[in-house]
């Protein structure tokens, strides 16, 4: 008797005009009793059955990821941005010191371009310099050099650099230490320019 | 006759979640051609930085399709 009085109640609630051809779910019916299609969109953004409900998630979760892909698509362009920024900038020439200001196997930190990061000059024969930004590229310690050892050293986490080349020689850094070059004229070391190194 | 009427509900269902798969792969491909080209970029190889770009945005456009025919459904 129950379940007959359940039945006549869900056929009362039931439209007709609700069901799609073919559609044997059953659809809760909204108060003013047209079909789906015609309520707002509020209301099918947040139906009441589980079937339209799982299918409004699904397509939600299909539309955030397709946001998500946006995203990575952005981040895509901004390294690209970056590259092409990178590509057209121009470095001023600056003198760092003089020659006789630095003793061989001696060092000097410097800024460049102004306002940057640390740069390391450093002397590593007769009129031979090298120079590099200071950070190291592990977990940007400044890095210590040993000219008599050809090594750059950083004492954070015991990283090695080639004094020659500014490549890993061991330790954690993954990429070599950005270089400065150098230019020496009448007796006065100018920094001209910064150049990334692959790995 | 528009997408909405049809296909019922359940057949819906079905192409969204078929849909739901093709995006996820994409973004896999996107994610890992995004860490692959942010490793490069770091380590000063920025030759690859261009192709990448450009199979992301492919890999956008697909996915902006498959968003199309999610709205067309919907209609």
């Amino acid at each position: 008797m129950i379940a007959k009085d359940d039945q006549k109640r869900d056929d009362a609630h039931t439209s007709s005009a609700y069901r799609a051809p073919g559609d044997i779910e059953r659809h809760t019916v909204p108060p003013d009793g047209r079909p789906l299609d015609e309520q707002p969109r509020w209301r099918q953004d947040f139906p009441i059955d589980w079937p339209q409900d799982e299918y409004v998630s699904r397509r939600d979760l299909v539309k955030f990821m397709v946001l998500t892909s946006l995203a990575f698509a952005t981040g895509q362009l901004w390294i690209l941005a970056k590259t092409l920024i990178r590509r057209q900038e121009t470095f001023p020439m600056l003198p760092v010191a003089r020659v006789d200001d630095v003793a061989v196997g001696g060092h000097l930190v410097f800024q460049y371009p102004a306002e940057s990061g640390p740069r390391l000059l450093v002397r590593t024969g007769g009129a031979e310099f090298v120079a590099y930004d200071q950070q190291c590229t592990h977990l940007l310690c400044p890095v210590v050099p040993h000219v008599d050892e050809g090594m750059l050293h950083c004492p954070c986490h015991n990283g090695y650099f080639d004094l020659e080349s500014g490549r890993v020689i061991a330790g954690p850094p993954r990429r070599p230490l950005p270089r400065v070059t150098l230019e020496i004229r009448d007796g006065v070391v100018y920094a001209t320019g910064m150049e990334d190194q692959a790995t | 006759m528009n997408d909405r009427n049809r296909f019922p509900r359940a057949q819906r269902m079905t192409i969204v979640n078929a849909m739901l798969v093709f995006v996820m792969l994409i973004i896999v491909l996107q994610l890992w051609l995004l860490t692959a080209t942010m490793n490069a970029y770091l380590g000063g190889d920025t030759e690859i930085v261009l192709p990448a770009a450009v199979a992301s945005l492919v890999c956008l456009a697909l996915n902006a399709g498959l968003l199309w025919y999610l709205y067309a459904l919907e209609r």
